[in-house]
C-alpha cells in the first residue's frame, strides 16, 4: 500500500507537468487556429459564390469523415514521404487544427444563422455593409449561442490531444505511457493520468459558465 | 431634433420622393405591380391595404431592403435609381442614406445598451464625432422619456419604450425620409397611444414619412395623404377623409368595411 501511494505521488508530477506544458498549451494553440479557420470556413459555407461554398462544404465533410488520428498519421508520417517533414509539435498543432476547424464551423454557420433576420435588416438600415453588420451586429450575438457547443469542441480537443502522444509529443499520456511502461502498475498510472485529464475538464467547465454568464448579461432570465 | 430636409417655407409643396412603376417578384409571386407614390417635402403619406397587398415590400424599397426589379425611386433631385438594371451596391447605399427605417418589430441591437443602438449609425457608420451625436441622442430620448434607461439593455424595456427607441434611433441617422412599417402592430393595446403620439409630434415638426399602418384614425389625422394598395398597386390615393369616408373603389369600401365592422 506504501509503494503504491509513494509512485503515485512520485508520478504525479510528471503526468501534472505534462499537461501544463504539453497538453493544455496544445488544446490553446489548436484550438485559436482551429476556431480562425472555422470562422473562414463558415462564412464561405454562407457566401453567395458557389465555389467557396462548395470547397468548405468538402472540407467540413473530409475532416469529419475521417478519423482525427488517420489525419494526424497523414501530417507526422505521411507528408515526410512527399518530401515534407514536419516536427512532432507543429504536426499536433496542424492536424488537431484542422479538425477543429471542419467541426467549429459547422457550430459558428449555425450560431450566425440563427440571428434573427431583422438584426441584420436593422444594420442595414442604419447603413452598414455586410462586413460591418456581421462584425458589430451578428458575431457578437452568435458568439453567446456558440459558446456551449464550441466548450464541448474545447473539452473534446483537450482529450484528443493525447493521440498526440503517438507522434512523440511529450504531453500528459506520453509521460504516463512511461512511467507506466517503467513501473509495471498500469492500472495506477493511467487511473492517475484519467484524474489529472478529469480535472482539467472541471476547471475548463467551470469557464465556460463564467464565459456564459458573462455573455448572457443582455438577455432576458 | 427638426427635419434636416423638411419643411423648409421654401421646400414644402416639392416632391422629396417619387416612385414611378415600382415592381417585384419573389419568384412566381409578382408582389409589386406596379406602384406610383409622391411624397412632398414635409408630407406625411400613409399606406393601407389588406395584408399581402404589397405595402410593406413598397416601403422596403424604399429602404433598400427589397431590391426592387422595375421603376424608379428617386429622392430630392440627387438621388435617382432606375431599376431596370441591378443597381449597384453603391447606389443602394445612397438610397439607404436617404432614408431610416422605424420596424414592426423594433430591431433593436439586443447586445446593445439603449444609447450604444442610438449611437451605432451615427458613431460608427456615419463617423460623427462621439460627443456631438452623445449629446443630440440623449436630447432624443430624454424627449421620448427615456434618459433613465440609456443604460438599460432592450429586454429590460416594454415594447412601447423599445419602439420609442427604435424612432430616436432612426431619429439619429439624420434622414431626410422617415419610414414606419406598421410600428404599433406588435405592440400591447394600451402602449400603442405613446408611440401614435410620438409619430404626430415628429409629422407636425415637418418630418417628411412614408407610414405602412392599420391604425385608420391614426392615419386620418396624421397623414396628408392616404393610399390603399392592393394586389402589388396603388388602388386609390387622395385626402385621408375622402379616401377613408367616401373611398372611390369598390375594393377600398370593402376592405374598410371589414376593418370596421369585423364581426
Amino acid at each position: 500500500m506504501n509503494e503504491t501511494w509513494e509512485l503515485f505521488a512520485s508520478s504525479f508530477w510528471p503526468i501534472a507537468s505534462g499537461a501544463i506544458t504539453g497538453t493544455i498549451p496544445l488544446a490553446i494553440v489548436s484550438f485559436v487556429i482551429g476556431l480562425v479557420l472555422a470562422l473562414v470556413l463558415a462564412l464561405m459555407r454562407l457566401s453567395r459564390h458557389a465555389w467557396a461554398a462548395g470547397t468548405a462544404r468538402a472540407y467540413i465533410s473530409l475532416v469529419r469523415g475521417t478519423p482525427l488520428l488517420v489525419q494526424l498519421f497523414l501530417v507526422f508520417f505521411g507528408l515526410p514521404s512527399v518530401g515534407v517533414v514536419i516536427d512532432p509539435w507543429p504536426s499536433a498543432i496542424a492536424a488537431f487544427s484542422i479538425n477543429v476547424g471542419g467541426y467549429a464551423a459547422e457550430v459558428i454557420r449555425a450560431a450566425i444563422l440563427s440571428v434573427p433576420k431583422g438584426q441584420w435588416e436593422a444594420a442595414y438600415m442604419i447603413g452598414m455593409s455586410r462586413r460591418l453588420a456581421l462584425r458589430r451586429i451578428i458575431l457578437p450575438q452568435a458568439a453567446r449561442v456558440s459558446v456551449p457547443p464550441l466548450s464541448n469542441t474545447f473539452i473534446s480537443l483537450v482529450k484528443d490531444t493525447s493521440l498526440a502522444s503517438v507522434v512523440l509529443v511529450t504531453e500528459l499520456f506520453r509521460n504516463a505511457q512511461e512511467i507506466a511502461a517503467f513501473s509495471g502498475e498500469f492500472m495506477l498510472v493511467y487511473l492517475e493520468a484519467a484524474l489529472v485529464y478529469w480535472v482539467v475538464c472541471l476547471v475548463l467547465s467551470a469557464g465556460q459558465t463564467r464565459i456564459e454568464t458573462r455573455l448572457d448579461r443582455y438577455v432576458a432570465h | 431634433m427638426s427635419p434636416t430636409d423638411g419643411a423648409t417655407s421654401s421646400g414644402v409643396g416639392e416632391p422629396l420622393l417619387t416612385v414611378r412603376g415600382l415592381r417585384k417578384s419573389f419568384g412566381d409571386n409578382t408582389v409589386l405591380r406596379s406602384v406610383d407614390l409622391t411624397v412632398e417635402r414635409g408630407r406625411v403619406l400613409a399606406l393601407i391595404g389588406p395584408s399581402g397587398s404589397g405595402k410593406t415590400t413598397a416601403l422596403r424599397c424604399l429602404n433598400g431592403l427589397e431590391t426592387a426589379d422595375g421603376g424608379t425611386i428617386t429622392v430630392g433631385d440627387d438621388v435617382r435609381l432606375d431599376f431596370a438594371s441591378a443597381p449597384s451596391p453603391r447606389a443602394l447605399a445612397t438610397l439607404r442614406d436617404c432614408s431610416a427605417m422605424v420596424f414592426q418589430h423594433y430591431n433593436l441591437f439586443p447586445h446593445k445598451t439603449v444609447l450604444e443602438n442610438v449611437l451605432e449609425g451615427p458613431v460608427v457608420v456615419q463617423r460623427r464625432p462621439v460627443a456631438d451625436v452623445t449629446r443630440e441622442a440623449l436630447g432624443l430620448l430624454e424627449r421620448v422619456g427615456l434618459s433613465e434607461k440609456r443604460d438599460a439593455y432592450p429586454f429590460e424595456l416594454s415594447g412601447g419604450q423599445q419602439q420609442r427607441v427604435g424612432i430616436v434611433r432612426a431619429l439619429a441617422l439624420r434622414p431626410r425620409l422617415l419610414l414606419f412599417d406598421e410600428p404599433t402592430s406588435a405592440l400591447d393595446p394600451e402602449l400603442v397611444g405613446d408611440v401614435l403620439g410620438l409619430i404626430k409630434e415628429l409629422a407636425l415638426e415637418g418630418w417628411t414619412m412614408v407610414i405602412v399602418t392599420h391604425e385608420l384614425q391614426f392615419a386620418r389625422e396624421v397623414a396628408h395623404e392616404v393610399a390603399f394598395v392592393d394586389g402589388g398597386t396603388i388602388v386609390e390615393h387622395g385626402d385621408p377623409a375622402q379616401v377613408l369616408r367616401a373611398p372611390q373603389h369598390e375594393r377600398t369600401q370593402q376592405f374598410l368595411r371589414r376593418l370596421l365592422h369585423p364581426f
